[in-house]
């Protein structure tokens, strides 16, 4: 558990002024990963996209730490090779800091452009913390639909229109890919619980191998609701079950935030002007679907839970 | 019988891969991040077993793609590291998004390229396709007639790429080169290591007491002028090329230049070429001469920066030449080395020898003495008069 008076004293890494909506969550995230490593040394790499372009303006830079960007589906590859000339300098003596490295990628540089970079960076072993700022679309560019989407999301690429009703299609669940990869910490994280998202920085971090962290981003243009409500609805994400926070240690579920009682998925479309149209009576079947979706994938995850209160991996 | 050069120098029957990673070997970068690719695969191959058996300190990186390798050598070289990779055609092609960003964000990276001719029809052979659809993207580039040549390429690369700031690419022809044994004359390790030095970078990733943000947006108020800069620093290298090839040669005794002057001084016709055809061209010229007729070569051997001035000096006085490229850039007009020598030629005034343009060898199509012979025929009709220059782009040894 962090404490957040201890947090309180750690160096602000990433300074105001950067270009990030107000509101935005990504932005968010950055200074809570930043603020969980403490004042150890990190070098973090970013994919292209909303965080990249709005933080390094040139000649101005919001990172007090080295920040390094090269193109949008290979922010895993290029902290491997970060991080193997660290391994490769400090063997031969030329660097003597312990130095921890964070990636950082949106949805889409993370389940569909730069899936091939993360997956071959996580099997190889490299010792990093890749972070998926996900907002459930490409949001640099405009909302469009990605495979993070959830299904009934109005995006500008899968509309809601007269016949269609947004994103037909499941997101993909690259949670669970990256637990198939075996690597030692993998979890889910929403804004709005400080705590537990850090947590889960700090525990990444500590690891010897890899580790991945998805942690869902509410953008206000993309997902269209009030700045002010960035976190209560990422926290409705948690709390309708949409969003599960929990970590899978060395293939050992356990849900970490448990919802008080379990909310209707309307609660988190309601707010979001992505879903206005499901809200139709005509669409309750849409409704019913992701409702149904959702149920099927906490019941698992809570039987993946109780395994893990034995031990058992799952 | 074949002599060293240097002093300490040792003759060794070696393919033009195994040079490569012999040359790797004795850089000893600090990181290689690298994918298989025919006829690449060898130089990695080779290398990573130098790395298993404890021969050097590198950490080898086995990457899931060409982009990624590239992405992680780039990205190793940011970080303060001496990096490398190696690979050919299709895999040059995946890289061609990360050689534009190694190029943009001055990063020395140095590259072992085969020259493979590129998809489709999918073909595993020699032409230089693959590095002439990437002659824009800031890269040095540097090719090679011999495994000689390919050896003292690579040990050159490090320096010039880490002077001048830019990603530096050495070829070979596919298997032509790449899987043809030779004897070469290796340098000993410690000379080699002295030679090229240590990496020292001004600002680099790992410093984390200096955080320094690298790769942030530019837009219209910083981009061109980085641009410039780097086309600037590719302008600027030519002197670094030289300066290295002199010291080269002081070191170990091999003379290097931008392009090879093959009895062109008193030329009358002369073919340019690039890489191992320049060795068939010489044999042709050597036949030509002894019958008296003034046949020349120039061989291209830094094609990236492109020596246009000096070309056009050597050419200026020639009454017809060929210029012969191993790929088609499909313009709809002509191929990428004559536009190169033509614009030159124009820049510099001179207006006077005929031209023509052929592409030869794709997908490894053989090209013999015979074939070349009959280009300095035509060359010599065009010089005297007996025949017009074609105004086409031509071809050897295709089906038409």
């Amino acid at each position: 558990m962090a404490n957040l008076k201890e947090l309180s004293k750690n160096p602000e890494r990433l300074s105001g002024g950067h270009r990030l909506c107000a509101g935005c969550g990504a932005g968010v995230v950055m200074r809570q990963t930043l603020m969980a490593a403490g004042a150890d040394p990190v070098a973090v790499v970013c994919a292209t996209g909303c965080v990249e372009v709005s933080t390094t303006i040139y000649p101005f830079s919001a990172w007090k730490v080295p920040f390094f960007h090269s193109a949008f589906e290979n922010s895993a590859a290029t902290a491997s090779g970060v991080e193997t000339a660290y391994k490769s300098l400090k063997k031969q003596g030329k660097i003597n800091k312990d130095i921890k490295f964070i990636a950082f990628g949106g949805d889409g540089g993370t389940y569909d452009i730069g899936l091939q970079s993360l997956s071959g960076a996580m099997e190889r072993g490299h010792n990093m913390l890749y972070v998926c700022y996900n907002n459930e679309a490409y949001m640099n560019t405009g909302i469009q639909r990605s495979g993070a989407t959830p299904k009934g999301a109005d995006t500008t690429t899968a509309p809601a229109g007269k016949k269609e009703q947004g994103k037909a299609q499941n997101e993909k669940d690259l949670t669970a890919i990256m637990v198939a990869h075996n690597i030692p910490y993998v979890a889910q994280s929403y804004l709005g619980n400080w705590n537990d998202y850090v947590t889960k920085v700090q525990k990444a971090l500590a690891v010897d191998g890899p580790a991945f962290i998805n942690i869902l981003t509410p953008c206000r243009l993309g997902w269209a609701y009030k700045p002010e409500d960035t976190m209560a609805l990422s926290r409705l994400g948690m709390e309708t079950c949409f969003w599960p926070a929990f970590e899978v240690v060395n293939g050992v579920y356990k849900i970490t935030v448990f919802p008080k009682e379990k909310k209707p998925i309307t609660e988190f479309l309601k707010p979001q002007g992505r879903f206005k149209h499901l809200l139709k009576p005509e669409n309750a079947g849409v409704i019913k679907e992701i409702q149904d979706y959702i149920d099927l994938k906490w019941e698992i995850l809570k039987r993946r839970d109780e395994l893990g209160k034995q031990g058992i991996p799952a | 019988m074949i002599k060293t050069i240097y002093s300490k120098g040792k003759l060794a029957a070696k393919t033009g891969n195994e040079v490569m990673a012999e040359a790797m070997r004795q850089i000893e970068p600090d990181v290689v991040a690298a994918y298989p690719i025919t006829p690449a695969t060898e130089i990695v191959q080779i290398f990573s077993q130098f790395v298993a058996d404890g021969k050097v300190k590198t950490e080898f990186v086995a990457v899931e793609s060409e982009h990624s390798a590239m992405s992680a050598t780039l990205a190793a070289t940011a970080a303060g590291a001496r990096a490398m990779t190696g690979t050919s055609s299709q895999g040059l092609c995946y890289m061609w998004e990360m050689l534009n960003i190694a190029a943009g964000l001055r990063l020395p990276v140095v590259l072992a390229e085969v020259n493979r001719a590129i998809s489709a029809p999918i073909n595993i052979h020699g032409d230089q396709s693959d590095t002439m659809g990437a002659r824009d993207t800031g890269w040095i580039q540097i090719y090679s007639e011999n495994s000689q040549e390919a050896y003292d390429n690579m040990i050159q690369a490090v320096r010039i790429a880490e002077a001048a700031k830019l990603p530096t690419l050495i070829t070979t022809d596919g298997f032509i080169i790449s899987h043809c044994m030779e004897v070469v004359e290796l340098y000993p390790d410690e000379d080699v290591k002295k030679f090229v030095g240590q990496y020292k970078p001004d600002r680099y990733l790992l410093d984390v007491d200096r955080p320094v943000t690298l790769g942030s947006i530019e837009l219209q108020d910083f981009y061109f002028e980085h641009r410039w800069q780097l086309a600037q620093a590719m302008r600027d290298s030519k002197k670094i090329i030289s300066e290295v090839a002199e010291d080269f040669e002081k070191t170990f005794g091999r003379k290097y230049d931008f392009y090879e002057k093959y009895k062109l001084d008193d030329a009358e016709i002369a073919i340019v070429v690039i890489g191992s055809t320049a060795g068939t061209a010489k044999v042709a010229v050597d036949a030509l001469r002894e019958k008296g007729v003034k046949a020349g070569l120039l061989k291209i051997r830094v094609y990236r920066p492109f020596p246009a001035e000096l070309i056009a000096k050597d050419l200026a006085k020639i009454k017809a030449f060929a210029v012969l490229d191993r790929a088609d850039s499909c313009s709809g007009t002509f191929a990428p080395l004559y536009t190169d020598v033509v614009a030159a030629l124009y820049a510099a005034g001179v207006s006077a020898p005929k031209a023509i343009n052929y592409v030869y060898g794709l997908g490894g199509r053989e090209i013999s003495v015979a074939h070349l012979t009959q280009v300095y025929d035509t060359l010599s009709k065009i010089a005297s008069g007996d025949a017009q220059a074609s105004t086409n782009l031509e071809y050897i040894n295709v089906r038409l």
